[in-house]
């Protein structure tokens, strides 16, 4: 089927997420959708599967202009996705799942299905027992009951959301394989990815994103270097940056592995010094918000050891991390930094030390005003945090922070925020590193952390695959590190 | 003051849904609902003696309700506190007993409300530390608390504290007069439960206002996760609201044998504590509004008794309007829930 979108634009009241898309795709091929976070891609590829409805713009299959409002009717049409995490049933097994959805009636089919779903499984070399729970399963194993069940509704188009994340590379070989047998039989495959790595072994074409338009397209063999220019704008760095001359060592992981994220985090070693700045890179979910909560000692490494300053604290509960200085914000500003149904004052309260009985309301309150005064907060101390802008919330999460921190662990500290904020936020946060405090930051922009930070550490799956020096480093370096690539 | 508006509005609603409803059964039912409800409300307010009746209801419910605020302020569902209100009773009485053959009777009166509370607080700590350290969920470890409480009444009854010759479901001995609590002879009321049941009101507005315990049962209901981060202990704050609901219906549990039965009885606890739950729900969880739904329904509960001989009305009609009045509170809470999630997702 030759899948036609022509000038899609999806809005989120001011966001524009797709803006003036055009893409086509032909039959029998492998085609790969490249750009950075917040480019887009998510978004065109829920559009297409029926999960989101455009806001305007055209979807031509075979020439034809068709219009579905879920992904049902999108699947009657030949198109499936697979996510991320797939939708499937833990505790039912295999063929269960499998048949959810495709059996019809009281009439015991077990039999049939068990058929179907060995002759797929046989033409695509995939191995699963169909007696196993699928909570049982690794996410490959889950990807791969998750394709036959879509190939048995009869999809002719299969988009795949980051397959390659989380996957170990046995699995990623037979997936590749296996989509490359689909492609042959006539199917189309889209593969939304950040990693160039795949992107390169798999696909015939590429469309690139960025800020939600097409950047450029490129059919193979491809040119990384191209590729890399058009998934990454390149802005002039900045001088801002500080030239602080690093102190003492604050905190040291050894050797640390850490379970929780996509990806856990394996095998990492770091040292952070005095007024250090140090950005975190990589694909969200890359490990970089484990490493900042296992440092905060919000999650407790399985293996290795944590040292701050000259004591080992691993094993130790966050509180006493919080005690010596070490403050962590994160990044889900409404889910874990700020408590909806709390007015600003209630957070200051929060913040000031446990002990006292009562609360001493008449003194938050005019720390709470000179809060909002200082960090130009828009709100009343009575606000209540949900009433607040993106913004304005950010600037109450770095308002809360201690004064005289020994760490500060930021994720993403500046997501979401204009580029005037954004500027605001780092000029505040340096005044931090002046008085040998130690800042550890991530970001999903390259631009940034080459901005402001003085050494950069790349993740990948899970591990510290790089550890530069922002000044012997380029944004291309990094882009190729952040896509797996040496 | 927009939010009390808003909260009567929904009460109001709720009340519309439960008397079109109740009307409806009522005239199916081939009764004339007007009179019915001129019955129940004649019941409940038409003299002195009903209006203590209905008193003595409120009393229990509104010590419930107060507790029931810390358990909700951290978003746990304290189903148990009807066990708990049972255990507070039976530490009162055990208390009492201890006291029979003491020559200061009336002291072991005044010991008998610590050991209610300590009765309470002990049933609720049971269920807190079985959510806190157990993992099980609160309402079921309250439920089944609930069930033990019961059965160690029935047991004391027929057993241990059986009266001498008979053992009936009737209870325990009526103790002495010296161990009943005050009573003023003219409006058949104690002070001292009146008065208990203001210092509860009073402490718990303190408390989830003033102090660092009620902000962060706050802040901890709200957001359990942000609140870690914040430095404060879930399962600490968990065990003292707890410990706090625990204490309020024990002492509930305490007043109904002191003041009420002077004795332990099967159906001590009335159901008050179910009922609270529902008081404090329809209140909106707001200690200012949750004595007055009280009151409203110690007037449903007092008032429906009438019913049965004056209109030949089966006495199930109260449970009819207290069906409906637990649906309507629970409509009531999912339209609030619906419409906070939407107005949430207008500012994302």
């Amino acid at each position: 089927m030759r899948i036609e979108l022509q000038n899609i634009h999806k809005h989120y009241g001011m966001i524009k997420a797709n803006n003036g898309v055009n893409l086509t795709i032909e039959p029998g091929t492998i085609h790969g959708i490249l750009g950075e976070n917040g480019a887009g891609k998510s978004t065109l590829m829920k559009i297409l599967a029926g999960f989101c409805n455009q806001t305007s713009g055209t979807i031509l299959l075979d020439k034809k202009a068709v219009t579905y409002l879920n992904p049902a009717q999108a699947s009657t049409y030949g198109i499936g996705m697979l996510y991320q995490d797939p939708f499937d049933f833990p505790l039912l097994t295999v063929l269960d799942n499998f048949m959810t959805g495709l059996a019809h009636g009281l009439k015991n089919k077990k039999k049939r299905f068990k058929k179907l779903f060995l002759e797929y499984s046989k033409n695509l070399k995939f191995h699963l027992n169909l007696d196993t729970q699928v909570k049982n399963l690794t996410i490959g194993e889950r990807q791969q009951l998750e394709i036959i069940r879509l190939l048995a509704l009869g999809i002719q188009v299969l988009i795949l959301d980051e397959p390659t994340t989380g996957i170990s590379s046995i699995q990623k070989e037979v997936l590749f394989t296996a989509l490359i047998k689909l492609a042959s039989e006539g199917r189309s495959i889209i593969l939304v990815s950040h990693k160039l790595e795949d992107v390169e072994a798999l696909c015939h074409s590429v469309t690139v994103l960025r800020q939600g338009k097409v950047s450029g397209k490129m059919n193979a063999p491809f040119n990384t270097e191209k590729l890399l220019k058009m998934m990454f704008e390149t802005l002039p760095a900045s001088p801002s940056r500080l030239k602080n001359i690093p102190g003492k060592k604050i905190i040291h992981l050894d050797g640390i592995s850490v379970k929780g994220g996509r990806t856990g985090l394996k095998d990492c070693t770091i040292k952070i010094r005095q007024k250090e700045i140090v950005g975190l890179a990589g694909l969200e979910g890359s490990g970089q918000g484990v490493f900042l909560r296992a440092a905060a000692g919000l999650t407790n490494p399985y293996r290795g050891r944590i040292h701050v300053q000259d004591s080992e604290l691993s094993g130790m509960d966050y509180r006493i991390y919080r005690d010596r200085g070490i403050s962590f914000l994160p990044g889900s500003r409404l889910e874990e930094g700020l408590i909806t149904g709390l007015s600003i004052t209630e957070h200051y309260a929060l913040k000031k030390k446990h002990g006292e009985f009562f609360v001493k309301w008449r003194n938050v309150e005019k720390n709470s005003a000179r809060g909002i005064d200082l960090f130009r907060i828009k709100g009343s101390i009575e606000s209540q945090v949900e009433e607040l802008s993106g913004g304005n919330q950010q600037r109450l999460l770095l308002s809360l922070l201690p004064p005289d921190p020994l760490l500060l662990l930021l994720e993403n500290p500046t997501r979401g925020l204009d580029m005037e904020s954004m500027l605001w936020v780092w000029e505040h946060l340096q005044r931090y590193c002046e008085s040998d405090t130690g800042i550890v930051f991530s970001s999903s922009e390259l631009d940034e952390i080459l901005m402001f930070a003085d050494r950069v550490l790349v993740f990948f799956n899970g591990r510290i695959i790089k550890n530069l020096k922002t000044d012997q480093t380029d944004i291309h370096t990094l882009g190729r590190a952040i896509a797996g690539k040496n | 003051m927009t939010d009390y508006y808003r909260t009567i509005k929904e009460i109001i609603f709720a009340l519309v849904i439960v008397f079109t409803f109740t009307t409806l059964v009522l005239l199916a039912a081939g009764a004339p609902p007007f009179e019915a409800y001129y019955h129940i409300f004649k019941g409940a307010l038409g003299s002195w003696i009903r209006f203590s009746h209905v008193i003595k209801t409120w009393i229990p419910l509104t010590l419930c309700a107060c507790g029931l605020l810390y358990t909700f302020r951290i978003n746990l569902w304290n189903i148990g506190i009807e066990g708990q209100m049972m255990m507070g009773a039976v530490f009162t009485t055990a208390c009492l007993r201890f006291g029979l053959e003491s020559p200061v009777q009336p002291l072991f009166l005044w010991f008998s409300f610590a050991a209610g509370i300590t009765g309470g607080a002990i049933w609720a700590f049971g269920a807190g530390f079985l959510k806190t350290k157990g993992g099980v969920n609160e309402i079921f470890a309250g439920l089944g608390l609930n069930f033990v409480a019961q059965g160690i009444i029935l047991w004391l009854i027929f057993g241990p504290w059986k009266r001498p010759g008979v053992a009936s479901m009737s209870g325990t001995e009526i103790f002495p007069h010296t161990m009943w609590l005050p009573h003023l002879t003219s409006i058949r009321l104690s002070p001292v439960g009146l008065g208990l049941v203001t210092l509860a009101l009073v402490i718990t507005a303190l408390m989830l206002r003033y102090t660092r315990i009620g902000l962060y049962l706050k802040a901890i209901g709200n957001n359990p996760n942000a609140a870690r981060i914040f430095g404060i202990k879930r399962a600490k704050y968990m065990l003292i609201a707890m410990l706090f609901a625990g204490g309020f219906a024990g002492l509930a549990g305490s007043l109904q044998v002191t003041g009420v039965y002077h004795r332990l009885l099967p159906a001590i606890s009335s159901n008050y504590g179910y009922l609270a739950l529902l008081v404090v729900m329809l209140a909106n969880y707001n200690i200012w509004l949750a004595p007055f739904i009280a009151f409203f329904f110690a007037c449903l509960n007092v008032g429906s008794i009438q019913l049965p001989m004056v209109l030949q009305l089966d006495s199930s009609l109260s449970g009819v309007i207290q069906g409906s009045l637990v649906l309507a509170a629970l409509a009531v809470h999912a339209w609030r829930t619906f419409r906070k999630d939407n107005s949430h997702r207008g500012i994302e």
